[in-house]
């Protein structure tokens, strides 16, 4: 109990010592994860409409290959990655290995199918009359969509949430792409393994508090999309 | 439908039968004759514990549950009364750790070198250097990446020791933490600048990541052999510095003080280091090879 307590009270000393290798830490994170978050809902979301808009053949086979894709380990997609753009890689020349960049590939292939398995699940949910009532009123495909997405928005926007909580927690894709180099890409979980390797455990779960914090601040906004109510 | 409802009721009951087997079954066996000791990265990643522990288990019986991390991690086990024995190769903070009651006595093993490795090119120019710290201030003039361990491991202790040995401005960085109620602070020193890379990880990381980016770097011998000659892909890094009394690397092992921590296996940890300094536990590690090298010298006989 005694080391929850002196925890969290490193925690609140290490945010008011306004201390700038924290901060450049905590913006690292951020910036990372808001990136990757991005991309994979560009990504992700029409590509989980489309899935669950059209009928065609192998829809479950897709589907269920997507829903495998959410176990896909953190240190796979590390390594994955790893191999293209290492020095001896296709990509070597581009010297994108251990580089934030490199964190925001890997993360945006861990939280694709995340994003895009979310979607679907959201989607079809929506009662089909939404989908024909939208297209009699003489609504072209992407104001369906629209209106079908305003429907279904709550659980769409939870989606997203859920892609950018798995990202600003992750530490194996950040680790291996990233490596961990303070002031270039070290993030707050790579930061707190650092520090549990250390044998500093109050400053590891200290970090932990504060990303709970941000973590918390990210959700408020996202709130704001989802609409305050969280039923319509 | 019903029918459908059974089976289902089966199934869970055989997952749960299942998993209470797996928790129960995972328990060692014979509890009483192992120990734990958390020791640093180098020894069991050059392969000696692998020749050590066998030899020593056919000797007495006693198996030795190895837990690799590095030094500060490892002293951190030791502190908590997580493990038995320490093994590990900081002879400051060793020392320390004993006097402050943790452990019963330090007992020198062996030692072997760090070396200073960097790319073929050596844009930094210390090639044949033998003064380390004169060697890593012109690394750092020169402005070459340089990555250091930054873990607070027995590697990183060194490298600190040795910027501290150049006429470098240091800049300190210190965090304030609360432990037991009371403030108090850890305190790092390093060089200034975009070259100085801090990555917090493992030898065999941060060997791999100076490689990648062809940075210089400080490693202890056995690692470097280790990534360069033993593996496929092998390494571009050489050896550029070395020799100095610096870079001298002793590793100590300690038993955890049964008086701080009565639940601890001292008399298993004793009849290992004891093993370890006889004739026999120095012989083996003087006559362990990697790759047809010797990576360890014997402390305790001569």
């Amino acid at each position: 109990m005694e080391f929850f307590i002196d925890s969290f009270k490193s925690a609140i000393l290490l945010a008011l010592s306004l201390d700038p290798e924290l901060f450049g830490i905590v913006w690292v994170s951020t910036k990372v994860s808001f990136t990757s978050t991005l991309l994979a809902s560009l990504f992700g979301l029409p590509l989980g409409f489309l899935v669950a808009f059209k009928e065609f053949y192998g829809k479950w086979l897709l589907i269920t290959c997507l829903n495998t894709l959410l176990a896909l380990p953190t240190v796979v997609i590390g390594l994955f990655v790893y191999t293209f753009i290492s020095r001896r890689g296709i990509f070597g020349p581009l010297d994108l290995l251990y580089t934030q960049k490199a964190i925001v590939i890997g993360q945006f292939i861990l939280i694709l199918p995340v994003v895009a398995t979310l979607t679907i699940a959201a989607i079809s949910r929506i009662d089909e009359r939404y989908k024909m009532t939208a297209m009699t009123l003489g609504g072209n495909g992407i104001q369906t969509a629209w209106a079908v997405f305003k429907e279904a928005r709550f659980a769409v926007i939870a989606a997203v949430i859920a892609a950018f909580g798995r990202v600003i927690a992750e530490v194996g894709i950040s680790m291996i792409l990233g490596g961990n180099a303070k002031g270039f890409t070290r993030t707050m979980t790579t930061a707190m393994a650092l520090e549990y390797d250390k044998g500093e455990f109050v400053l590891a779960v200290a970090l932990g508090i504060i990303l709970m914090c941000i973590s918390f601040l990210v959700n408020l906004l996202f709130n704001f999309f989802q609409g305050r109510s969280g039923t319509k | 439908m019903k029918k459908n409802f059974k089976m289902k009721k089966v199934v869970v009951l055989l997952a749960m039968t299942l998993m209470t087997a797996l928790i129960s079954g995972s328990s060692y066996a014979n509890e009483d004759k192992v120990f734990k000791m958390s020791t640093t990265t180098s020894t069991q990643s050059s392969g000696l514990l692998d020749v050590l522990l066998p030899v020593f288990e056919k000797d007495t019986g006693i198996k030795v549950k190895v837990f690799a991390k590095g030094t500060g991690a490892a002293i951190r086990d030791g502190r908590d009364g997580n493990v038995d024995a320490i093994f590990v190769h900081a002879k400051s903070r060793e020392d320390q750790f004993v006097s402050n009651g943790y452990g019963t006595k330090r007992y020198a093993i062996m030692h072997n070198d760090f070396v200073i490795i960097g790319p073929a090119k050596d844009p930094a120019g210390i090639k044949g250097m033998s003064n380390a710290a004169k060697a890593l201030e012109q690394i750092a003039k020169a402005g070459s990446m340089f990555v250091s361990r930054g873990d607070d491991s027995g590697t990183h202790t060194k490298e600190q020791a040795l910027w501290a040995a150049t006429d470098l401005n240091l800049k300190e960085v210190k965090k304030d933490l609360i432990k037991k109620g009371k403030q108090y602070n850890i305190s790092f020193k390093a060089p200034e600048g975009k070259w100085y890379m801090s990555i917090g990880q493992g030898m065999g990381k941060a060997t791999i990541f100076s490689e990648e980016k062809q940075a210089y770097l400080l490693t202890d011998r056995g690692t470097f052999i280790k990534y360069k000659f033993g593996r496929d892909q092998g390494l571009d890094l050489e050896v550029l510095c070395e020799g100095d009394n610096a870079l001298s690397n002793p590793y100590g092992f300690i038993p955890i003080s049964p008086k701080k921590f009565p639940h601890v296996k001292y008399d298993l940890a004793k009849t290992f280091v004891q093993w370890l300094i006889s004739q026999k536990g120095q012989t083996t590690i003087n006559n362990y090879r990697l790759l047809e090298k010797q990576l360890f010298y014997p402390d305790a006989i001569k």
